[in-house]
């Protein structure tokens, strides 16, 4: 219970630590840290508009993706405390719960028959799809390092003891937290801040989408922030005690989300034909942490 | 003889234009372009009863001359086209086929341009454009269009794509066609015609503006002032390192750096209000008249300047420093959107684009006007044709015009508002007059009647040449990088169809 609470806190001020790092980083003033948040109240209050040629696979697609995302939370847990659903293997039911919500943004974005939208859908399709061996090997080692295939299980028998395991702690971060760039279509993979359709890959989707289903989708995108820094911050919480914990969860969101936010200011987008082989790349340091953890375990010979 | 040779701004009767027999006509300008050194600056029809005059206009680079040929023919007979011979009439006979209904032969593209309200075939529709079309299965299409996604002019781009791969691009333009050509004919007041030039084009006010200016000066045999040859100079230099800030900031936004498109962003705000300062227009408006200033250029807007352009040239030389040497940016504009030298002599590229594809064409130092031809004006040349390159002559071109205000400002000559009075035209005159953009050469053109009243008035943008480039720079390229080819070129929508 702890976890959601914590995660919908730190959603309501995620994107707005991340636009307010980049506008100070250039050299402007920035909204409020709400002003992300006031934006989708702004849009869920209205009603929504949609195209003839979309059929109710459309209007479904926007209330599926923000539960799929609202059910992948419910699995982290905080601390020593488990998450609302907690059970042997759940970090597959939270890699494929995810999975399904895309699954429905794509199909709804097929739905509008766009040209546009079908190659943003093509394109985030893809880099899912290749994002998803570097998740699965990344768990898959915690999981053979710990005995354990539960998130809540894992972390709360996962400790740091030698100079090899602070070296995976950290690749585990680094490949979170690209992970997180790319399911939320952030940079450097996706410009989230374009206004060019033939270059977007989330947002193109989206083009169709208006009032209440709009806010969903973008407060969903906030959430999936929230959730993926609340995965990084397990790393590191442990066995403190539970006012220290949230400390150290707190920070961890504000230091990830203006990490975001210098990442977005002082680089460009790739080529999006650059794209799949750096998602590749992190499948091959997923597979570095899965070295170490054969190291520690002395399965290496 | 087969054409009449003329320089820049100069005034010819136009009964002194030579009139060839049609084959002749197109057998003498293909064989003038064998040449590189010369360029077509423009070729049009104009009616005379019941046929069309064909006016070519051909500039030589080499030695600042322009020669000028024409021929008379019907309106029903085939012609034999020019661009099956060089690429670079394409656009022009397909002008003069939509205008006039003159059928060429072996044209390869015979398209309507911008379906004007008098067009020959009325039937030829916005809605109607015969697209180039796909029959297989795998290949997909794309529109973009007519309303463009950062809403800035419209014109439809069509996609034939292979995934992510452009195959082929097609542009429709002519969304914003005003008729500005037969407005200039319709205004009787000098002011009007001035106001005209200055809404040819939205970021080419000073430009058009100065094209106008001198071609009606010298059109009334008026002698340009000292003070004009160095406003509209001046005018020209700060139009251009505006626009090529802005071009930079567009660029990054489009590659989606962030820290390159807010300072780029940033810096162009004070030449611009530089502008706001002098003529109390950001964009230059009002500030270029024939003939008179209404706004001199006093000492005091000097010394602001130097201000101004310090500040400028510190940040400016700082973001570029980070810019061009971020990799993710290089790693995006570096082989993006090519147009080989080839492929841009071929299509007849002028002003940025012809220059970075290591074409040297540049107005100011080929066919020199006001201070050019003190300042000698050495273009910059790049040798790659990519969105690199682009990038790189607006960042060079931007320094270059920096150190010439600098030299400007050492002399700024004295002023004064008199208004004169300007005399009537010369009557029975062609006049071609052309100066180098910030995006290339324009040129206007104008033909008066035996009162000294005009009878016709041509005007040429310089995307006019380039949009072919644009579609043909695409070409297997992915699609996504489409947006920053299309702002390192930055054609103008309003230019082209006038």
């Amino acid at each position: 219970m702890l976890s959601l609470v914590l995660i919908i806190v730190a959603s309501l001020f995620f994107m707005g630590i991340v636009i307010r790092t980049k506008s100070i980083t250039s050299g402007r003033k920035g909204p409020g840290i709400f002003q992300p948040m006031k934006d989708v109240i702004r849009l869920w209050k209205k009603g929504a508009v949609f195209s003839r040629t979309t059929s109710f696979i459309f209007q479904i697609a926007p209330s599926i993706y923000f539960a799929s995302i609202i059910m992948a939370i419910l699995v982290i847990p905080f601390g020593q405390y488990r998450g609302i659903v907690s059970f042997d293997g759940d970090f597959v039911f939270f890699a494929y719960v995810l999975a399904l919500g895309k699954f429905f943004s794509i199909i709804g974005a097929l739905d509008t028959g766009s040209s546009f939208e079908g190659m943003g859908a093509s394109r985030e399709a893809l880099y899912s799809m290749l994002a998803e061996p570097a998740f699965f090997i990344l768990m898959g080692s915690f999981a053979l390092y710990t005995g354990h295939t539960s998130f809540h299980e894992i972390f709360t028998s996962l400790h740091f003891g030698s100079y090899i395991s602070y070296g995976l702690g950290v690749l585990a971060t680094f490949v979170l937290i690209m992970i997180a760039m790319i399911e939320n279509s952030r940079m450097p993979v996706d410009d989230p801040k374009t206004h060019l359709e033939l270059t977007m890959v989330h947002e193109v989707m989206i083009l169709d989408n208006s009032g209440f289903d709009l806010g969903l989708i973008l407060y969903g995108t906030n959430l999936k922030f929230a959730m993926y820094g609340a995965l990084i911050a397990n790393f590191f919480t442990g066995t403190f005690s539970i006012l220290i914990s949230i400390l150290i969860f707190l920070s961890v969101q504000i230091l990830f989300a203006i990490m975001v936010g210098i990442l977005e200011s002082f680089s460009a987008r790739f080529r999006m034909g650059n794209n799949a082989q750096f998602i590749f790349t992190l499948t091959s340091i997923s597979i570095l942490i899965f070295f170490g953890v054969l190291l520690i375990m002395g399965k290496f010979v | 003889m087969n054409a009449i040779v003329i320089k820049n701004n100069q005034q010819i009767p136009f009964d002194s234009i030579p009139t060839l027999e049609y084959n002749k006509f197109l057998e003498y300008n293909t064989a003038l372009l064998q040449n590189e050194d010369c360029h077509c600056v423009n070729y049009y029809g104009i009616a005379v009863q019941e046929n069309v005059k064909l006016i070519c206009c051909i500039a030589n680079d080499k030695d600042a001359t322009i020669l000028l040929s024409s021929s008379l023919v019907g309106l029903e007979t085939p012609l034999e086209c020019f661009a099956q011979h060089h690429l670079a009439f394409e656009k022009f006979e397909r002008e003069i086929h939509e205008n006039f209904g003159i059928p060429f032969l072996n044209h390869p593209w015979l398209k309507p341009v911008r379906y004007p309200f008098n067009a020959s075939n009325k039937n030829n529709t916005i809605a109607n454009y015969p697209f180039f079309k796909i029959e297989s299965e795998e290949l997909h299409e794309v529109g973009v269009g007519p309303i463009h996604a950062g809403i800035i002019e419209p014109g439809h781009f069509r996609f034939l794509c292979n995934g992510e791969q452009i195959l082929h691009l097609e542009i429709q333009l002519g969304y914003q066609h005003r008729g500005i050509e037969t407005l200039f004919l319709q205004k009787k007041k000098l002011i009007e015609r001035h106001t005209l030039a200055e809404n040819i084009s939205g970021d080419s006010v000073v430009g058009h503006t100065t094209a106008f200016a001198n071609l009606w000066e010298s059109l009334c045999n008026v002698e340009t002032t000292e003070q004009a040859h160095f406003e509209r100079t001046l005018a020209l230099e700060l139009e251009r390192i505006a626009v090529h800030t802005g071009d930079l900031s567009g660029m990054c936004t489009d590659v989606a750096y962030q820290l390159g498109s807010a300072v780029y962003g940033r810096l162009r705000t004070p030449i611009i209000n530089f502008f706001q300062l002098w003529c109390g227009n950001r964009i230059a408006k009002g500030l270029i008249r024939s003939g008179y200033s209404n706004f001199p250029f006093t000492n005091e807007l000097g010394e602001k300047l130097k201000t101004v352009l310090e500040a400028f040239e510190t940040d400016f030389e700082e973001i570029s420093k980070a810019t061009f040497a971020a990799p993710t940016v290089l790693g995006r504009l570096e082989k993006t959107g090519i147009i080989t030298n080839q492929v841009g002599k071929n299509i007849g590229l002028v002003g940025m684009a012809a220059r970075m594809t290591n074409i040297n064409r540049d107005i100011r130092s080929s066919h020199p006007y006001h201070l050019y031809s003190t300042i000698l004006h050495q273009p910059i040349l790049k040798h790659h044709g990519d969105a690199y390159s682009r990038a790189r002559i607006k960042y060079r071109e931007i320094q270059q015009s920096i150190t010439y205000i600098k030299t400007l400002l050492n002399a700024i000559p004295s002023h004064n508002t008199t208004k004169i009075e300007m005399p009537k035209p010369t009557p029975n005159a062609f006049i071609l007059s052309m100066i180098e953009g910030w995006r290339g050469e324009i040129c206007h053109c104008a033909i008066t009647n035996a009162q000294g009243e005009l009878v016709h008035y041509k005007i040429k943008d310089p995307s006019f040449h380039n949009w072919l480039a644009m579609a043909l720079a695409v070409r297997n390229n992915e699609i996504s990088d489409f947006p920053i080819s299309n702002k390192s070129f930055n054609l103008s929508y309003a230019g082209h169809d006038l």
